[in-house]
């Protein structure tokens, strides 16, 4: 199949989408959130818990796409033991890596950067997104309580 | 049918997508558009563009013409006894919220009916829930067989003496079922109830005729069936529309303006407020005139016989599963599936890069999803211009994805 296919589903996406990180609800999180993209269907449910500004653990669940899912994975699985403000700076640089923007060389985005390719495929950015979207809407919540 | 003719007709179809020539089986979102179609629109902005039922200089009379004469086309293409039972709206949508803004907000109260059913269209199911909300009626539905058709008995059962509207479509965008709306209209009639025909997804396909139907109303789009966007139809009995209050108020629509009362046009104009959508009818009436060539029936049966082959060839596909009536002749041109541990938009990603154009998603039909027990599905559309050929591409694409996707797994 076409390379440019192979640069949307990188192996470690797929990984992702079959072993989800994560995966579940926090019995004990302090932010619930639900998104969903209407006009394809794809849900997610967000549980966070933050403590003293830092997000000591996110789990989440949900239906969707390999993008979308495999999205969720990996966002949890990077904020978790970040500071508030250090996710959603992160949210800032996939959103940017989602537009094709260059993202500075010396930011280790660990799996996360295998999303890269869906800048290519603009009708899957929203899928990328979803997941990141609802922790920017928790975390934004926290900031201002 | 001449495929390869009627395909020359199609310039959008002549192209290469991701590298790979384009199949579009996306026809029931919204079909392609001929160059007859194509030319009818520009040919009116660059020789008769002028606004109607106004002017007293020649291009206002051309175009008003033009406009009306389009109308007619819409009249006989669906064989409604008078143009006065022909109204131009935006689309379905627009012609569907006419019916529950004006005649259910003013024949439907507390403790009556609307009924319809579980396989709608969203645009077929929010304007009742606004109008029951408001009014306090019920909304009911209508079940589904197992195989997603609809029994009579089902809706003998759900229509009462209570009900005022039966809104149903007659072919489903997603099972692809062919409703018996004509045997639901003589049960709604004998209930003292209104039927309603959500006819988007058959208008495009299959001949129609309102006064064979019974229908009080119709509804349908122009941009499905050859058409431009933006332009659409809702036919109503001329006895239910005269005594019909318009929902939009200004220009056009008026007879005599006073300080504090006014005045409406007769039918079919006093719905029609503001300039209307004038290339758009003229669009929509070069489209009829195309589908009208080549006949509808023709179109039927040609489409029936690649839905036949298509759901043959596609259920042959490891871990497919087709939604709707396995029964090709229960069906409309169109196949709706899911291929396991594959979601859609998936499937229709990697079909995208074979150049192959599907649709995945709810499609507009939420409730229907939670019955077929589905977040989203994928759906391949045909039309008069696709072939076996299509659709032999559509199921190596298939076999594609399944081995994309089973190095995952």
């Amino acid at each position: 199949m076409s390379s440019n296919l192979d640069a949307l589903y990188r192996r470690v996406i797929m990984d992702h989408y079959k072993k989800p990180r994560n995966r579940g609800v926090l019995e004990d999180g302090s932010h619930t959130i639900n998104m969903n993209n209407p006009t394809c269907g794809d849900r997610i449910q967000l549980s966070l818990k933050v403590e003293d500004g830092i997000v000591v653990d996110a789990k989440q669940e949900g239906e969707g796409c390999s993008i979308s899912m495999s999205s969720a994975s990996m966002m949890t699985q990077a904020i978790k033991g970040k500071k508030v403000e250090d996710a959603l700076v992160l949210s800032k640089v996939f959103s940017d890596m989602m537009q094709g923007k260059e993202i500075g060389e010396d930011l280790d985005l660990g799996d996360i950067e295998a999303l890269q390719g869906v800048s290519k495929f603009p009708a899957r950015i929203k899928c990328a997104t979803l997941a990141w979207k609802a922790m920017e809407k928790g975390l934004k919540e926290e900031e201002h309580e | 049918m001449n495929i390869q003719d009627i395909r020359k007709q199609f310039p959008i179809l002549d192209q290469e997508v991701n590298g790979k020539p384009l199949v579009y089986l996306d026809s029931s979102a919204t079909s392609q558009k001929p160059l007859q179609v194509i030319e009818a629109i520009e040919k009116y902005y660059r020789e008769i563009n002028s606004n109607v039922h106004r002017g007293v200089h020649t291009l206002g009379t051309r175009a008003t013409d033009a406009y009306e004469g389009a109308r007619e086309k819409v009249r006989k293409f669906i064989n409604a006894k008078s143009t006065q039972e022909v109204i131009f709206t935006r689309g379905t949508t627009t012609s569907l919220n006419t019916v529950a803004a004006s005649y259910a907000a003013a024949n439907v109260k507390e403790g009556d009916e609307i009924v319809i059913t579980y396989m709608e269209h969203h645009s077929n199911i929010i304007p009742w829930q606004q109008v029951a909300r408001r009014t306090g009626a019920q909304l009911k539905y209508i079940p589904l067989q197992a195989d997603g058709t609809i029994s009579l008995d089902d809706a003998r059962a759900t229509i009462t003496a209570n009900t005022k509207v039966v809104s149903v479509m007659q072919v489903s965008n997603v099972l692809g079922v062919i409703n018996p709306v004509k045997e639901i209209a003589e049960i709604a009639h004998q209930n003292g109830a209104v039927m309603v025909v959500d006819a988007a997804q058959s208008a495009p396909h299959m001949k129609i005729d309102v006064q064979d139907l019974d229908c009080d109303f119709l509804a349908f789009s122009g941009h499905k069936m050859c058409g431009p966007t933006g332009i659409g139809v809702l036919y109503g009995k001329k006895q239910l529309l005269e005594k019909m209050e318009p929902i939009e108020f200004g220009g056009e629509m008026i007879d005599f303006v006073e300080l504090y009362e006014s005045t409406w046009k007769e039918l079919p104009w006093k719905f029609e407020g503001g300039t209307p959508i004038i290339a758009g009818a003229i669009g929509l009436g070069a489209a009829i005139d195309f589908l009208t060539e080549i006949g509808l029936d023709n179109i039927a049966e040609h489409e029936h016989r690649l839905a036949a082959y298509a759901l043959e060839k596609m259920a042959a596909v490891e871990g497919m599963t087709i939604y709707g009536p396995l029964d090709a002749a229960k069906r409309a041109g169109l196949v709706t599936f899911n291929l396991t541990d594959v979601h859609p938009h998936d499937v229709a990603t990697v079909l995208d890069a074979e150049g192959i154009a599907v649709r995945a998603g709810h499609h507009c039909a939420q409730p229907l999803m939670r019955w077929l027990k589905a977040t989203a599905t994928a759906r391949a559309s045909f039309y008069l211009y696709n072939s076996e050929d299509d659709i032999d591409k559509l199921v190596e694409g298939l076999v594609k994805t399944k081995e994309y996707f089973s190095d995952v797994f």
